[in-house]
């Protein structure tokens, strides 16, 4: 599926449109860290919850659970709030 | 013919990190551009064992914290392949995520690829192999009195509680120590796998209880190169020194000058004597400032164990200097005299040449620093 990355993770995948395979949010979030290794770190903590200012959309629905399932024409949009100064 | 290396600074900041190179004669300095700009430096810190490499510690305000590694002194920088994170914690379990790594240490000489990250919330990881992949160090991590020792994670310091100090024994690589703020100052013989509480003689503040280590606060400890036997600390509630196998820390700070007073971070000592430390006094009155006491800021040193301290104000400003140097943010070189330096929250760094008999201003308009460490580059 196609997946669109904020700029704070582009160093990661050098792009902001990138394709990744899994039929949950979960599986899409590793297989895009075993193609941009050290990405899924950056906005998963080690407990599996997404970081506080990390947010998922699939299309305009945000996400907030890993098991949710995924259809393959939709697109993910990774969107990362700032706050602070 | 191969260049001597070059004394340097390596200065972790709130928006990213830089390295500052001396002359010979550590009169002019030169800063270079800004290493990973815009992200939150806490620590970066030269292998004594390979000098080629450079560890930093890094996150931004919304991404996780990870960690950098330089093999070729600064140059470029490689992200490392598991950065330290807590275990996944089983159902029922109480479950720990980091914020950052906030201290780096090198492990001992005969082991080359080991370092420590002293992390927030309080934590402690190994790396086996220079820096690319951490380990949880569970003797500590998972220690079964860890809420005990570190209490609520809401009752920690203002960015984060932390372990920090991470010590290792320069005679003994299983000989271990780290502090925390807050649970107070722990030792392990066995490299980690168990732990035991060293806080005799340390005051907490005044009407909690000082049998409960969560309410000690160590902000800093140092052990003396030239007597690894010998231990200084600045203590949110004082100034201290152990000789081991003592277990009882003992009050230094009482014999600074009293409207000065003990409170501070950073605790830096000498390289070859170990009668000679140098402190930042802050101010911990009323509210607790901690900023230079009536604005006029000045580094305190003894040269007798703390016996007696001198002021050290030469050239630092008169007055009206508000900054406030955090615990990493102080350091020494090696050098004959000892050159020393500080990094101010205003992004300033002053440098003495002399051990702190007069202080010149060698950079500014910085980002807030975070650490300052001395390195060959």
């Amino acid at each position: 599926m196609r997946v669109t990355i904020p700029s704070p993770l582009l160093s990661y995948t050098g792009r902001r449109d990138v394709s990744a395979d899994g039929a949950t949010l979960a599986e899409v979030l590793r297989d895009l860290d075993r193609q941009y290794p050290g990405l899924r770190f950056r906005m998963v903590d080690e407990q599996d919850r997404i970081r506080t200012h990390m947010r998922v959309f699939l299309d305009k629905d945000e996400l907030r659970d890993p098991a949710t399932p995924l259809h393959p024409a939709a697109t993910l949009h990774i969107v990362q709030a700032l706050s602070g100064g | 013919m191969v260049a001597r290396p070059s004394l340097a600074l390596l200065v972790a900041t709130r928006k990213g990190a830089f390295i500052l190179k001396a002359d010979a004669s550590r009169r002019s300095w030169k800063a270079s551009a800004p290493i990973m700009l815009g992200n939150i430096a806490h620590h970066m810190v030269q292998d004594p064992r390979n000098p080629r490499v450079v560890l930093l510690s890094m996150r931004t305000g919304h991404l996780g914290p990870t960690m950098y590694r330089s093999g070729d002194r600064g140059r470029t920088w490689q992200e490392a392949t598991t950065p330290p994170a807590f275990p996944k914690a089983a159902d029922g379990q109480k479950a720990h995520v980091l914020d950052h790594s906030f201290w780096l240490t090198p492990g001992h000489a005969s082991e080359p690829g080991v370092w420590y990250a002293g992390a927030s919330p309080q934590g402690l990881f190994r790396s086996e192999d220079g820096g690319d992949s951490w380990h949880s160090v569970t003797g500590l991590n998972e220690h079964p009195e860890y809420s005990q020792w570190m209490g609520a994670q809401e009752n920690g310091t203002p960015d984060g509680p932390k372990l920090h100090s991470v010590l290792v024994d320069p005679r003994d690589r299983n000989h271990l120590y780290v502090a925390m703020s807050s649970g107070g100052v722990h030792e392990s013989r066995d490299r980690g796998a168990t732990w035991k509480p060293l806080v005799q003689g340390l005051a907490v503040v005044e009407g909690f209880p000082a049998d409960k280590l969560y309410v000690h606060d160590p902000h800093c400890v140092r052990l003396c190169p030239s007597n690894p036997d010998r231990l200084y600390q600045q203590n949110h509630c004082g100034i201290y020194r152990l000789d081991r196998p003592g277990e009882q820390w003992l009050r230094i700070g009482d014999n600074m000058p009293k409207k000065i007073g003990d409170a501070g971070f950073p605790m830096v000592v000498h390289p070859r004597n170990d009668k000679v430390c140098w402190v930042f006094p802050m101010d911990g009155g009323g509210v607790w400032p901690r900023t230079p006491i009536d604005g006029k800021p000045a580094a305190y040193t003894t040269k007798n164990a703390g016996k007696s301290w001198q002021r050290l104000a030469k050239g630092l400003p008169a007055n009206q200097a508000w900054w406030t140097v955090k615990r990493q943010a102080m350091c020494g070189d090696t050098r004959d005299p000892v050159g020393l330096y500080l990094g101010t929250t205003s992004g300033e760094i002053w440098a003495s040449r002399d051990e702190g008999s007069s202080w010149r201003c060698i950079a500014r308009h910085l980002p807030e620093i975070y650490a300052l460490d001395t390195a060959e580059l």
